[in-house]
This record gives structure tokens, sequence and C-alpha cells, in this order.
């Protein structure tokens, strides 16, 4: 039977979860010593680049690398011919569930056609960096222009310029029988929306558009492949999942698992866009023709371009409640972006529209919807914020209408532990509640705000957060250390957070674990860095391999003083029998001073619940009137983590989310000219908050014990992007009386807005 | 025995109930004898042996990869979701 084990074992009290040791990795990252993938530097290594497209949409009528193939020092040139034959291929990528191999390969290297400015079209290895840059400049690609579409519901409209001829509306098995750019409708109903209205003494209705956005992870995509002589495949790359970047490389390129090994490098950020493989495909194909290692690295304006943004939306949602304040019905209608090909985040945006609060009857429309833009990625709660931001604005709208205090509105309707979401599944014991009530209780929500323009806003914020496959491995040293070995890719401290929870369970220091991340071929299978996955299931993962570390531990004791295994107890990891004790430490010097059996432990894990993060978001803004400039004068972020285990790097998380989603709410976004060609492709015009642009991101750790876990641990990298377009956009109603419904709220938007132009 | 949520764009086919009890060990099971009283619901949901792309199975609050082999108790509330993975 699949069901949630209760797992929490109910401590209140730690010996190292719930501290703040120095992250193990601390030091080589602030020295320089951290070795990145563009650290990675292979003798007679070649050096690629990749020729990509003008165009938003058009045919590839013919490819000609003559001329570049003969500029001396080009090594090889590879287009989309010299993938397999992947026609009709699906894939199973576990967690993503099955993948279109030929979409993601057409992704790598267009197919026939190109289908957003960006779009890769071929690649050049060259002895230089330099040489391959001419080279691609040589590379002449006849294209035939088509018309493009670059939003949504343009998209959607009879006689839209089509992506994929063959593409037909997918409703859950059914398919309809025209081409269209609707890839797929869902739908979610709970009850009778009909009845739910008619109950409602008050309907508030708005429509919301919210911007293409980037993740803007500081590191571009880059990798360095070998391919040996050997056929054996070594990749060396920034990936969010190694064993996940394994898989598609492998079935990308039709070559079995064991022939390829995937080492993770240290990685500069992905928020959910390092998952998905651009480069590491093309550069083993150019390896394999050059015979050479290849290292291939996109520059700023690629990753613009040419990576998955997180999609932008159009969104129409309505909601009534009684005069109490009761929410009666909920009506939601999502249109999601999902870029070049099928396979968006409407999904994901439709379950968690409504998953903040009760509703009786509610129904939830979504349409993942192509258009001439790059295939969307993960990002952070991918499809949840955009929800969010209309949602949460409803609420507010409600509770203004209603002259109900917005917090006080959703804590009468906050989800709690029996709630029916509107796609389905009850939850289990969660801590929206408590979240609500720590903004209530908290300085900030009590201090006064006042001065003209001035406003604030709150909002709240669900994601799912996942558990999937997990394993560990550790030695015990004669010095009592352990040398620990993950799966999961690092990236936001998690090394330390893994080597906490097993330092917790055998009884030593965090600083006597010293923790590395894996490579394919030493350490089992360990779904990706995401879905706010890593601390609570390969946490999960190092709990039970602390479980086998210590039975094996009494084992040797019972060998050392010559009694059962069962005869010895442990304790705070000091290890008696019969009036004879020794510390972790201790027993590991004698088990190497006897030449007993080394102790190697190792731990594989798959939970499959979801640990149900909330979050709360206040925030506190000026409008300049003179320019529609909103300056965030105070924010603050609670959110249930369930335990805390380093909670230096929760409240990071909780800081980073705020400030990515308060550049959503106010700055970032894709600007398309008029022949939808992206013109913002660097960090100068695409602007992100920078220090200067936020204050200190106040934080409050709530702590509701996720049943699911040994320390009642919840993912926590997520749910902070939720809230904060919808907190801002709330303060800014506060502050002008506007309701501003289409991000970002720049400040030509909102300057507009104010002059009721 | 277990119930299962029909997902609205099924329920043309179940004649507009929204959730069933049909008996079954697994969700394999389950299906096999919901399409027999409302032929055509496991044609929209399974290609081969698998559910179809793009989906999976909540037994209870709990999103299981085991897909048509998901074991049911008698208690089991069973839903069908799109796939939710994270960034």
């Amino acid at each position: 039977m699949s069901e949630t084990k209760d797992l929490y074992l109910g401590k209140t009290s730690y010996s190292v979860v719930g501290k703040r040791p120095i992250r193990h990795d601390g030091a080589d990252k602030v020295t320089g010593k951290a070795i990145y993938t563009g650290d990675i530097n292979l003798p007679n290594m070649a050096h690629a680049r990749m020729i990509r497209s003008p165009h938003p949409h058009a045919k590839i009528k013919s490819i000609d690398a003559s001329a570049a193939l003969k500029l001396p020092g080009v090594l090889a040139v590879v287009t989309s011919a010299d993938f397999p034959d992947l026609k009709d291929k699906m894939a199973n990528m576990g967690e993503a569930g099955m993948v279109n191999l030929h979409d993601l390969a057409a992704n790598c290297l267009a197919h026939g056609k190109v289908l957003y400015k960006g779009h890769a079209v071929a690649a050049v290895a060259a002895l230089s960096p330099h040489i391959a840059d001419e080279a691609m400049r040589l590379i002449k690609v006849d294209y035939e222009v088509l018309p493009s579409v670059a939003w949504v519901l343009d998209s959607m409209q009879a006689g839209a310029p089509i992506l994929h001829d063959a593409l037909r509306t997918d409703e859950m098995g059914k398919k309809s029988d025209q081409p269209t750019n609707t890839a797929a409708h869902l739908q979610f109903v709970k009850g009778d929306i009909k009845t739910g209205f008619a109950e409602a003494d008050a309907v508030v209705e708005r429509e919301f558009r919210t911007a293409t956005v980037h993740q803007g992870y500081i590191e571009p995509h880059l990798c360095v492949v070998s391919w040996n002589e050997d056929q054996r495949l070594k990749v060396w790359t920034a990936t969010q999942g190694s064993f996940n970047c394994r898989l598609q490389v492998c079935e990308l390129l039709q070559i079995p698992t064991a022939q390829c090994v995937v080492v993770p490098c240290e990685i500069g950020g992905g928020f959910g866009g390092k998952i998905t493989v651009y480069l590491e495909p093309v550069a083993a194909l150019l390896s394999k023709k050059c015979g050479r290692p290849v290292k291939l690295a996109m520059q700023r304006d690629e990753v613009f371009q040419g990576t998955g943004p997180t999609p932008g939306s159009y969104m129409k949602v309505k909601i009534g409640a009684k005069k109490d304040g009761t929410i009666t019905a909920g009506e939601a209608y999502l249109v999601y972006e999902t870029g070049a090909f099928p396979g968006g985040m409407v999904g994901p945006g439709s379950m968690c529209v409504f998953s903040c609060y009760e509703f009786p009857h509610a129904k939830v429309d979504g349409y993942d919807v192509l258009c001439n833009k790059p295939k969307v990625q993960a990002y952070r709660a991918p499809g949840a914020t955009q929800a969010a931001f209309a949602c949460e604005q409803v609420i507010d709208e409600l509770a203004v209408k209603l002259g109900i205090c917005p917090l006080e509105f959703r804590l009468k309707n906050a989800a709690k532990e029996g709630t029916r979401r509107v796609d389905g599944p009850v939850y289990p014991r969660v801590g929206f509640i408590e979240c609500l009530q720590a903004a209530k209780n908290s300085e900030h929500w009590k201090s006064p705000l006042t001065g003209k323009y001035r406003g604030r806003g709150i909002a709240g914020g669900f994601w799912f957060n996942i558990g999937g496959a997990s394993s560990c491995s550790a030695s015990v040293n004669d010095d009592g250390s352990v040398n620990l070995i993950e799966g999961s890719t690092d990236i936001g401290g998690s090394r330390t957070s893994i080597a906490m929870q097993l330092a917790e369970t055998i009884g030593i220091t965090a600083e006597d674990v010293k923790p590395q991340v894996g490579d394919t071929d030493s350490v089992g299978f360990t779904f990706l860095t995401g879905g706010s996955r890593v601390t609570f299931a390969t946490g999960l993962a190092a709990y039970t391999l602390g479980l086998d570390l210590e039975q094996q531990m009494k084992q040797r004791a019972a060998t050392l003083w010559e009694c059962d295994t069962a005869e010895v107890s442990v304790k705070n990891g000091v290890y008696s029998q019969n009036g004879t004790s020794a510390t972790f430490k201790e027993l590991a010097k004698l088990i190497a001073d006897k030449s007993l059996a080394p102790v190697v432990g190792k731990a594989s894990v798959a939970p499959e619940c979801s640990t149900n993060g909330f979050a709360v978001h206040i925030a506190d803004v000026e409008v300049d009137p003179e320019t529609g400039k909103v300056t965030v004068l105070r924010y603050t972020a609670i959110q249930d983590a369930g335990k805390a285990v380093h909670p230096s790097y929760v409240e990071g998380q909780m800081q980073g989310g705020a400030v990515q989603g308060i550049g959503w709410a106010l700055n970032e976004e894709y600007f398309f000219d008029d022949k939808n060609a992206m013109r913002n492709a660097s960090f100068l015009d695409y602007r992100m908050p920078t220090a200067l642009d936020v204050p200190m991101i106040e934080t409050i750790i709530v702590e509701v014990p996720n049943p699911g876990h040994p320390f009642g641990v919840r993912g926590v990298g997520e749910p902070p992007i939720v809230p904060p377009p919808a907190t801002i956009a709330n303060a800014i109603q506060r502050a002008t009386g506007l309701r501003m419904t289409d991000l970002p709220i720049n400040p030509p938007k909102l300057w507009k807005a104010m002059a009721g132009k | 025995m277990p119930t299962i949520f029909i997902p609205a764009p099924l329920r043309e086919l179940t004649g507009g109930l929204s959730h069933l009890d049909v008996p079954g060990k697994t969700f394999g099971e389950v299906l096999s004898e919901l399409d027999r009283h409302y032929p055509g619901v496991k044609a929209r949901l399974v290609r081969g042996d698998e559910l179809i792309p793009g989906f999976q199975v909540s037994v209870n609050d709990v999103l299981t990869k085991q897909g048509l082999r998901a074991k049911l108790e008698p208690t089991s509330e069973v839903h069908i979701l799109p796939v939710i993975a994270g960034g």
C-alpha cells in the first residue's frame, strides 16, 4: 500500500541538526579552489561554439560548412544529421515521465526548422575558442523565414502560425483533429461552481498576465566531453542531476548506460534550468568526430536565448465568498507558454492555483501553448508563482471588498490537515496556518506603516516538494571521521545538510563527516537536485546510512568485547556493554588497531511523498509617483521548513527565492521586438535585482514537522519564490489604489497607470 | 474497496460521476474493472502497459511512480494527476 510512512522520531532536541556549522565546501569556494566545469582543461582539448538562428521561425533549407572546414584549426562540424534517428522514440526520464527524444534532440540542434531566435543549428570544434568563433561565422545557413507568434493568446487563435504540423491538443488521452499550437488541456473540477458562486455574497474576477523570465544563474551552461577510442564517454558538466544528464545523453546518442560517466562539477546556480541537456550530446558528437575532448560553453546571450525560461502566462481567476469571509467557489483559466516544444508547467500551475485554501467548489482549466520562444524549463516551483500572482491578488481584493483583514481572511480559509485540494488529494499535516500565525505575530506585521504612496502587502504560496530516489555510502576512518559519498549535486549547500543528518544519526559532529558528491560510476542512482527534494530525500538516505553504520559498529564492538551484538547498546554515539564503553571515535580506532573488517555502509531510498511546503510573505513598498519606481522598504519571508537542518541555509533559500520573486514582480521580462526576437539578452538589459535594489530580507522559520521524515524535514528551496509577485502587487495596491495585473510592474507601466494613461 | 477519482476530462465516460468505488488490488486492476463498466476510460489513460505520458498516480496523498502496478488497500483513494518535479 502506498501510504505516507510516519517516520518522524518526535525528537525536540538535537546535537547537530538545527545548528549552523561552517559549510564543508566553503573554504574551497571562497579561496577560488573549487573546481567548476570551466576549470576543466584536458590535453589536446578542442573548443566549440554553436551556430544559432537569427530568426524566431524558419525552415532550414541548407547548411554549408565547407568554408568553415577549410579554415586552419577547424576540427569538426556537427548538425542534427549527426544525431541518431530518434523519430517517435520516447524515453522514461524518471520523475519527468516519458520524454519525446526527437523533441529533446531538436532542441539541442534544430531538425529542419528553427523555432525561436537563438535555436542552435550547428556546432563547430576547433583548436582554440578564437578559431571556433571565426569558423562559426563561415557556416552558411539558408533559411526560409516563416511567420512567428510569441504570445500565447495569439498562438491559440485560428490562423496562427503553426510550429509543429503534427501537433494535436491532448485532453487526457483524447487528441483533437486539427493542427494546433495548444499542446494540452487539463481540467480539475471539485463540486459545482454554479452552486458555489450562487452562495457567494461577493465575487471578484480579474485577468492577469506574467512575463517570460529566466532563472538567471550566474554560471552559463558549459561542458567538457571526451569520447574515448574505446567508445566510453566521459562528461564533466554543471548539472542539477548527473544521473539525469547521463540518461539524456545516452538516450539521445543511443548508447548504453555503461558507456557513459557524468562527473558533476561545482555549479554556479541552476534553479531548475540545469536539468535538461543542451550542450552535452552536441559536444559528444564533436568529440567523436574530431577524436579529442571538447569544451563547449555558452555566452550569456546564448543562455537567455537558447535555454529554458519559465513560462509567460495569461490567467483569469474568479473567487466568491460569503460575508463572513468563507470562500464558496473558485474558477481559474490558465494559459501558459511552453515555448517551442510541448511539455510545460501548466500542470503544476493548475494544481497549485487554489492549493492554499479550502475551496468547496472549484474548476480549473489549464492550457499548455506553444509559441516561438525557447522551450520552457523548470524554475523554482514551476508554474506556481504565476498562479499565485493571480489567486493571491483576487483573495486580497475579495478580503478588501468584504471589509476583512487580508491576513484574517486567509487564516479563515487556510488549507490544513484534511483539506482536499481542488486536484483531489487530501493534505496530511501541513503548516500554512502556523505560517499565517507567525506573520500575524511578526514585528513587521504589527509595526505601523505611514506615509503617502506607501503600502503593505501579504500573500501566501505553496509548492509540493517532491521525494524520489537517493543513494549514499560512507566509510569510517581510523580517527572516527566518516567519508560520505552522495549522489545529489550540491547547489544550495546540501553536502553540509546531508552530512549533518548523518552526523546526528551516528552521534558525531558535522565536521567529522567529509562529504563529497560522487560521479555516476561511484554512487548509486540519485534523482536530480530539484523539487526541493535533496535535504529531505538524500537526508533520509543519510539517516538510513547512519543506521547501517551504527549496526556495523555494534557488530565490531561485540567482536572486540566478546559478546553478542544485541548486548551492545548505543546512546548519543557512545557504545556500551556491561560496563565497557567507547565513543564512536574510540571504537573506530580500536577497529583499525585490531584489523577488524572496515566499516563501510550504504543506503538507498525512494520516498514518494510530497513534503508540502507553505510560505507567507509581507512587503512594504513606496511608489515614486513621478517615475512609477517601486522601492521595497521592508520584506519578511515566513516559511514552514518542517525542521531546519541548517537554519542559515534555510534562511538563504528564503532570501534568495524572495529576491528572485521580487525580480519577477518589478523588472524581469524577455523583451521581444515586433519580429518576435528577444532584444535584452544580457544582464545589463535583463534587469535582475541586485543587493542595492532590495532591503535585508527578514526571515521567520516555522517548524511543523513532516511526518514522512525522521527529523521532520520538508523541502524549502521552492516555496519562497511563490508569494513575492503577489505580495508586491498587493502592497502596490495599498500604496496607490491600483490593482496591477501585468508582470513586471516596472516604472513605465506603473507610471502610466498612476497617470491614468 | 478503493475509491478512484475520475479526472474531469473523463467524466463524460462515467455519466458525470466524479468518483467510484471499484474493486482491485492494484491501480491496473481497478482501471480494468472500471473500464468494464465504463468502456473507453482505460484507452484514454493507458499506452501499452504504462500510464499515458505526463501523468502519474496519487494513492492517498502519495505521488507514486508505480503507475498501473501501484498497490491499493480497500481504503485507498486514487487520483490521476499531472507529473510534477520541480526546479
